[in-house]
């Protein structure tokens, strides 16, 4: 079982219902967030490209948060799912400064925070939110080692990339391009 | 210096007591606890009131009882169940501190205008014996309503109870008009919410200054992205480089105010070359001879020198029009009222769609139905003395609705005829940031004798209300059922989730108590609207207990009429029967029957056309104050061409100030944006923001209204709706209103 997601940078309209969803779903306090939307622009008028993107941890199969974490909070769970236990977090801020992908941030509470693929929800069978709330429907979330899964097969038959590749964490989030 | 008769207040009342017990814990927003299984939570069935899609949905309670979340209904037909941002942040609309408390008296201590805080019956009394006295001293139809959603149909009852149908509302003439006006002439059917578009099954999509995908008309919206996975064509028309227009296979970079101009070239293109639907054209239409010879000069070589699109893109674009035909859709847009010539212009659309044959075909517009529910038996309401029309005064003959901006000029000191308007009731609906040139309608409101504003908000008109009557959200009361046009009929149901907050209350509730102090008790005869929502449901074989576990239902379609079958017979319930592409309803009004094409304006030297819009996490200037809305967006950038930005010398994030060519200055500065996506003799902002009210504290003085940089207005000579877009603003970077220390 690995978890995964593959996002469909042809359909995201950038609208961020997955930001809001993940806010209201997970009780993530007003001015911090656990996704976001990137809008990247090139070219110029008329000829123009827009990629946008849904941004998240990257749930990374070689992940330095969970290396430097000194005590262990942030650790791995079933399914590759990169998770902070909140009682055990002291709030050092390491992991934050060790993510390429700037996807954690310090919570008013005290601790370190980050999505979790809402693994309270995908234990019962469900949707991360901000998968099952896209208008879009351009988030597929699933089992990569399942090569019958539908993130198994948009990843083996579109072309993907993958965020900062250079960092080498083996980032479990596709971008369908 | 006049004192004006209505100061604004900032709803900072006398006895603010009552305040701090009413502050509301943002505690769930700020709260650590672990999320809860929802398959175990409470839920309630609501529909949206963040917007006009009214998405069908359930809020979710949690641990505690208290409001957590709002999904969407699976099996509704406009949400799919999936809301959009502003549906899943309307549970922020709910905790939003800011939100109106008590209701609130205009009284005057030591010369200065104040509110004070009221009793629900001090406020409801002083409503009632307010509007019977201009009922006494001009009659009935001198007091208008101002509505918007769904709260303001109990007003609009109980007001046509009182004896007055001069209704407005800003969905129509600053919105729609022109495209219904335009449609129902053309196919004898108005479009409506949501839009018949069968866009999930069409192969080519054309929007014309339509950016679904910053607007979040989320049926649309996710119908547009399964057509973009099945491979369907997108063709956008747009200065800006839009999000639709990123996922266009065609974006048509137009020079703005030249949309005819295309559209007219696309016909001869469509006609000349016999790419268009000859059976169709032949079988259901009128006036394709007149069409065909009216249109023989609009060569896309002529439309080339209005639009600057180059000819052969016009001649691409039509012939990938017609290899999807049928399945087409020349979206009709929604906020269509830009330039005066609105109706000729969506004329130009809806015939567009008759030549390809959409109308009636799969992945064109499709058929709808709309459930049939019974009413709650009321008195007739009585005959009035005059309507909105007289107000008219002979012009915009077409005109299907109150026209706001005609009951604002009604009201004006500068009016002349005799039948005016003294009062206005105002529900749910910020004129302000509504209807084009503010000062305009301030000068209006200073006329009146008489004005209570019904809001959940404090927006920027509540301030120069005589009394305010606090509203709870959707979230928290009852409304009528939702009985929307769709692919299948149907109905959706709302509940409240949560007592009203504070001292709001429902706008049911609020008519109800006014009827009983105005002598119309008789058309209110239920004591609780759950009452009438059970009588309805119990007609339609179910129960108020029973629905509110399904929240929707859908029914089966009387017919399967959904698109036309092959060679069907139809008629259209126009003049000819037919599609009229040449419109006998217009020439008979002495209005032209084919779409004429009209040169407007463009910015002079160093000025810029303003364009406006939306964006996806907000709903006009509803949602400008939203905790979890101002959390994506707190305010409005000014999108400038990095050549415009070079000349002004502007950085990207410089705050600026606006002045329209009329000489108009913004009251408060905008962040600039310098990009790519936006042509060099225009600019674009997004629409709602620059709030004037300092009680909204996420959304004051952030951003600029492009309301308020409205005053040229162009008006529509069918329909009287207000164009918006002939506006030219230049930059000023010092502040204009820096006190000179001399």
């Amino acid at each position: 079982m690995r978890y995964g997601m593959a996002i469909d940078t042809k359909k995201c309209v950038g609208c961020s219902d997955c930001v809001v969803a993940c806010q209201t779903e997970n009780n993530v306090p007003v001015g911090y967030c656990r996704d976001w939307i990137v809008e990247n622009t090139a070219g110029t008028y008329p000829k123009l490209e827009l990629e946008i993107r849904s941004e998240r941890c990257n749930h990374c199969d070689n992940s330095p948060c969970v290396r430097c974490c000194p005590t262990g909070a942030s650790h791995i769970i079933d399914g590759g799912i990169v998770v902070v236990t909140h009682v055990d977090c002291i709030g050092c801020g390491a992991c934050i400064q060790s993510c390429p992908y700037d996807a954690r941030y310090s919570h008013p509470e005290g601790y370190v925070d980050k999505c979790t693929f809402c693994h309270h929800r995908v234990e019962n069978g469900q949707n991360p939110a901000c998968v099952s709330v896209c208008p879009t429907h351009c988030m597929y979330f699933g089992d990569l080692d399942d090569p019958n899964s539908e993130i198994s097969k948009m990843v083996s038959t579109r072309k993907w990339k993958v965020l900062a590749p250079e960092a080498g964490t083996k980032p479990q989030i596709f971008y369908l391009v | 210096m006049k004192t004006t008769r209505r100061e604004f207040i900032k709803i900072s009342s006398l006895g603010a007591g009552s305040l701090a017990l009413a502050t509301p814990s943002l505690s769930w927003l700020g709260g650590n606890e672990e999320p809860m299984d929802d398959t175990q939570a409470k839920r309630y069935a609501n529909y949206c009131e963040v917007c006009f899609w009214n998405c069908a949905g359930w809020a979710y309670t949690n641990k505690e009882g208290k409001l957590w979340k709002i999904i969407g209904n699976d099996v509704d037909q406009h949400s799919m169940g999936r809301f959009c941002p502003r549906g899943t942040g309307g549970i922020g609309a709910y905790y939003d501190s800011d939100r109106l408390k008590t209701p609130l008296i205009r009284v005057e201590v030591d010369g200065k205008q104040t509110y004070k805080e009221a009793t629900w019956d001090e406020a409801l009394d002083l409503v009632a014996k307010r509007l019977m006295e201009v009922k006494r001293k001009h009659g009935a139809s001198s007091v208008a309503l101002f509505n918007h959603g769904n709260s303001g149909k109990h007003m609009s009852h109980l007001l046509r109870a009182f004896g007055t149908t001069n209704m407005g509302s800003p969905a129509n003439a600053q919105c729609k008009t022109p495209r219904e006006i335009a449609f129902g002439a053309t196919f004898g059917h108005e479009l409506h919410s949501p839009e018949p578009l069968d866009i999930r099954d069409t192969r080519c999509l054309v929007l014309i200054g339509s950016h679904l995908g910053e607007n979040m008309h989320n049926g649309q919206v996710q119908e547009m992205s399964e057509a973009i996975d099945k491979g369907a064509t997108i063709i956008t028309v747009d200065p800006r480089f839009s999000t639709a227009a990123s996922k266009s296979k065609f974006w048509l970079p137009i020079k703005p105010a030249t949309d005819i101009a295309l559209l007219l070239a696309w016909m001869n293109v469509l006609i000349n070359n016999e790419w268009y639907n000859k059976k169709y054209v032949e079988k259901y239409t009128y006036g394709f001879d007149q069409l065909k010879a009216y249109v023989q000069p609009f060569t896309p070589e002529w439309a080339f020198g209005e639009t600057g699109i180059e000819p052969q893109n016009i001649i691409a674009t039509a012939r990938e029009m017609a290899n999807a035909a049928p399945a087409v859709i020349v979206h009709p847009g929604r906020h269509t009222a830009w330039y005066g010539d609105d109706t000729q212009r969506l004329r130009a659309v809806a015939i567009l769609n008759a030549l390809l044959g959409s109308w009636g075909a799969r992945g064109g517009f499709y058929h709808p139905a709309q459930a049939k529910v019974p009413k709650f038996q009321t008195p007739e309401y009585p005959a009035v003395e005059w309507g909105w029309k007289v107000l008219s005064e002979g012009k915009y003959r077409m005109a299907n609705a109150g026209i706001t901006n005609v009951l604002v000029d009604a009201s004006h000191p500068e009016w002349k005829n005799e039948k005016k308007i003294k009062a206005w009731m105002v529900i749910g609906s910020n004129l302000m940031a509504t209807i084009p040139n503010p000062a305009y309608t301030l000068e209006a409101i200073q006329n009146l004798d008489f004005m209570v504003v019904v809001d959940t908000m404090p927006a920027d008109i509540t301030g120069y209300a005589d009394v305010v009557l606090p509203e709870c959200t959707y979230l928290e009361r009852y409304d009528d059922l939702r009985v929307s046009e769709h692919r299948q009929p149907n109905i959706a149901l709302r509940v409240p989730a949560a007592e009203p907050m504070y001292e709001s209350k429902p706008a049911w509730w609020m008519a109800k108590e006014l009827s009983k102090r105005m002598g119309l008790g008789a058309f209110f005869p239920w004591n609780d609207y759950a009452e009438v929502l059970d009588f309805q449901l119990k007609k339609l074989g179910t129960s108020l207990e029973e629905f509110k576990n399904v929240g929707v239902m859908n029914l089966e379609r009387p017919y399967e009429d959904l698109y036309f079958a092959e060679d069907e017979e139809a008629e259209f319930e126009t003049n000819t029967g037919k599609i009229e592409l040449y419109s006998t309803a217009f020439e008979e009004e002495g209005y032209p029957p084919l779409p004429v094409y009209t040169k407007h304006a463009q910015p002079p030297e160093g000025y810029y056309r303003l364009i406006y819009g939306r964006a996806p996490m907000h709903t006009f200037s509803r949602t400008n104050n939203n905790p979890l809305l101002t959390d994506l967006m707190d305010e409005n950038d000014l999108w400038v061409n990095p050549k415009v930005a070079n000349e002004w010398g502007l950085k990207n994030g410089q705050y600026l100030w606006l002045q329209n060519h009329h000489g108009v200055i913004s009251d408060f500065p905008i962040k600039v944006r310098v990009t790519e996506r936006i042509r060099w003799d225009s600019v674009y902002m997004v629409h709602g923001f620059g709030s004037t009210n300092k009680k909204l504290t996420r959304a004051f003085g952030r951003g600029i209204s492009d309301t308020q940089m409205i005053s040229e207005i162009m008006l529509d000579s069918e329909t009287g709706s207000t164009g918006m877009r002939g506006n030219f603003v230049t930059f000023i970077t010092e502040d204009p209103r820096k006190e000179v220390v001399s």
